[in-house]
């Protein structure tokens, strides 16, 4: 089987029930995303699949041989950090960390839907998206922390959104 | 998770040809058939991968209805421009339902055909006649907050969690189907999901390597329409009562009514009886009240869900008000 992740090209031969989160973190080292629920329910392992935010924990490697796919890893690194890296840092968006790079990957995800003019559950008007508080729980409700750091994290959102308090 | 023979479907007419041996399930997103898979909940012995079918696409009709492929994902569905100008509920109903990563891999085809989140339904140690025919219901009896309480049987009172099915019932959706033996089919989605009665591990009329290609909207409803969700969370959280409809008032009577109902019951819920209720009706109390003893008088709760009748009552009852603009 043939992947691309963070722009580079994979030959591998994993176990076909091999999930695309246990191929990353057990076949390719890549283990910044993270094993929360292993049930799509915490939003730990979330990574960009074609520029979307997906669990990657609920959806078989086998299935995504022909994808761009981009983990934490490819999303910045220490010494070129991407801006919501550093607003995370800023705003000090986690505590023990284990939801961060989900977190950061779902929020990057989550500001392209925005650019699109997709609307949420609280968005009032379906037709007209403006990014405010609410909004950013409300989309971001599919990432769980368990240290409870969501002021910061929808802080640092907020910040690299340039959103209304 | 057992394992399992896996082949990508190119092609419609081979994803169903693909099904010739027992044990073959489609995965679509498979956020709902994985997740059981890993559970040993679903143990199929081949999976035909149908999410590369080019089943993506949102068209309208000449009618001034939609036809949606069944492959459409839950987030596109949602934010597409038509069917937020025509189809608000069904928009609102995708927007209420699971997270923004979920709905960017779940489907319109397998949002359909995801199946309870009854607790015994998981729990591999119960009896469950759904899970394992015939050894038993632990709901019944059981804890059983979020079991349905319209169309149990005794032996199933799991309720069915969809979002989208509620807003898909209440818009009168059809479903297009290619057989395993070639042929389309077309089912209206009051016919789709089946009661539990005494097979409660049937729950549609879909036969084994019956694909859905894709779902129909018919034009819209007349009037304001609504999709209400009430949950334990404010969001990311299934439905304890959900409603979604549309209501128009014309002269000061209600003219057209189409009201379905999640949570409640054992599938997407919808009963003629509620909008008889309304009908050529004045808005207002009266009316609203004999549209909830409708849809109610059937409901049998079982304890730990009996909260869910006034619930459903004062949901429904909240509903109206804001769809014909009437206040208290
Ligand atoms: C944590 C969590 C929270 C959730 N919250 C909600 C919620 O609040 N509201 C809600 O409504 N849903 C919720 N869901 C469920 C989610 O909506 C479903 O898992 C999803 O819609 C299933 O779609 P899928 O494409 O991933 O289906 P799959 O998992 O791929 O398939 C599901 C079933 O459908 C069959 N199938 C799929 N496509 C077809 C087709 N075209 N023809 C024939 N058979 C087909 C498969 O064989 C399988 O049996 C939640 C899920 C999770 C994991
Ligand atoms: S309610 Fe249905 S799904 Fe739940 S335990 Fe009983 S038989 Fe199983």
């Amino acid at each position: 089987m043939r992947f691309t992740i963070n722009g580079r090209s994979y030959e591998l031969d994993p176990d076909i029930r091999t999930s695309l989160l246990d191929l990353l973190r057990e076949h390719l080292d890549l283990t910044g995303s993270k094993k929360g629920c292993d049930h799509g329910q915490c939003g730990a392992c979330t990574i960009l699949v074609n520029g979307r935010r997906i669990n990657s924990c609920l959806t078989l490697a086998v299935m995504h041989q022909d994808d761009d796919i981009t983990t934490i890893e490819g999303i910045g690194t220490p010494e070129n950090p991407h801006p919501m890296q550093q607003a995370f840092v800023r705003h000090d968006g986690y505590q023990c960390g284990y939801c961060t790079p989900g977190q950061i990957c779902s929020a990057v995800g989550m500001l392209d839907e925005v650019a699109k003019g997709w609307p949420s559950h609280v968005t009032a008007d379906l037709g007209a998206v403006e990014l405010d508080e609410a909004e950013i729980s409300e989309r971001m409700s599919g990432n769980l922390c368990r240290c409870s750091a969501y002021p910061g994290i929808v802080d640092a959102i907020g910040d690299v959104a340039g959103a209304k308090p | 998770m057992r394992t399992f023979d896996y082949a990508r479907a190119d092609t419609p007419e081979a994803a169903v040809a693909g099904f010739a041996q027992t044990g073959t399930r489609f995965i679509a997103g498979g956020t709902n058939l994985l997740d059981l898979m890993k559970l040993q909940i679903e143990t199929p012995t081949r999976l035909v991968d149908i999410s590369r079918l080019p089943l993506a696409d949102i068209e309208e009709r000449e009618d001034g209805g939609l036809t949606i492929g069944a492959l459409v994902p839950n987030s596109d569905l949602a934010a597409d421009k038509r069917v937020i100008a025509k189809y608000e509920m069904l928009s609102r109903a995708l927007l209420a339902g699971a997270s923004g990563q979920l709905r960017n891999k779940a489907t319109t085809g397998g949002n359909l055909l995801q199946r309870t989140r009854c607790n015994y339904f998981y729990d591999t140690a119960a009896p469950c006649n759904k899970r394992a025919p015939g050894t038993g219901c632990a709901a019944i009896g059981g804890f059983n907050r979020i079991m349905a309480v319209l169309g149990t049987s005794d032996h199933c009172i799991a309720s069915h969690p969809s979002d989208m099915a509620v807003a898909m019932r209440a818009l009168d959706a059809t479903l297009v189907t290619l057989r395993a033996e070639g042929g389309q089919r077309r089912i209206p989605i009051a016919e789709f999901h089946l009661p539990p009665g005494d097979t409660p591990h049937i729950e549609t009329v879909l036969q084994p390597g019956e694909l859905i290609t894709h779902i129909e909207l018919p034009p819209p409803p007349a009037g304001r329409q609504i999709y209400r969700k009430v949950r334990d969370r404010a969001s990311y959280a299934f439905a304890l009562v959900s409603v979604a409809g549309a209501v128009s008032v014309e002269d000061g009577r209600i003219a057209s009514a189409t009201l379905a109902f999640g949570g409640l019951g054992v599938m997407p819920w919808r009963d003629p009886a509620v909008e008889r209720a309304l009908i050529g009706q004045a808005p207002g109390s009266p009316a609203f009240e004999a549209a909830a003893d409708a849809l109610l008088a059937p409901a049998k709760g079982h304890g730990s869900n009996d909260f869910k009748i006034p619930l459903a009552r004062r949901t429904l009852i909240s509903c109206l008000r804001h769809l014909t603009g009437t206040s208290l």
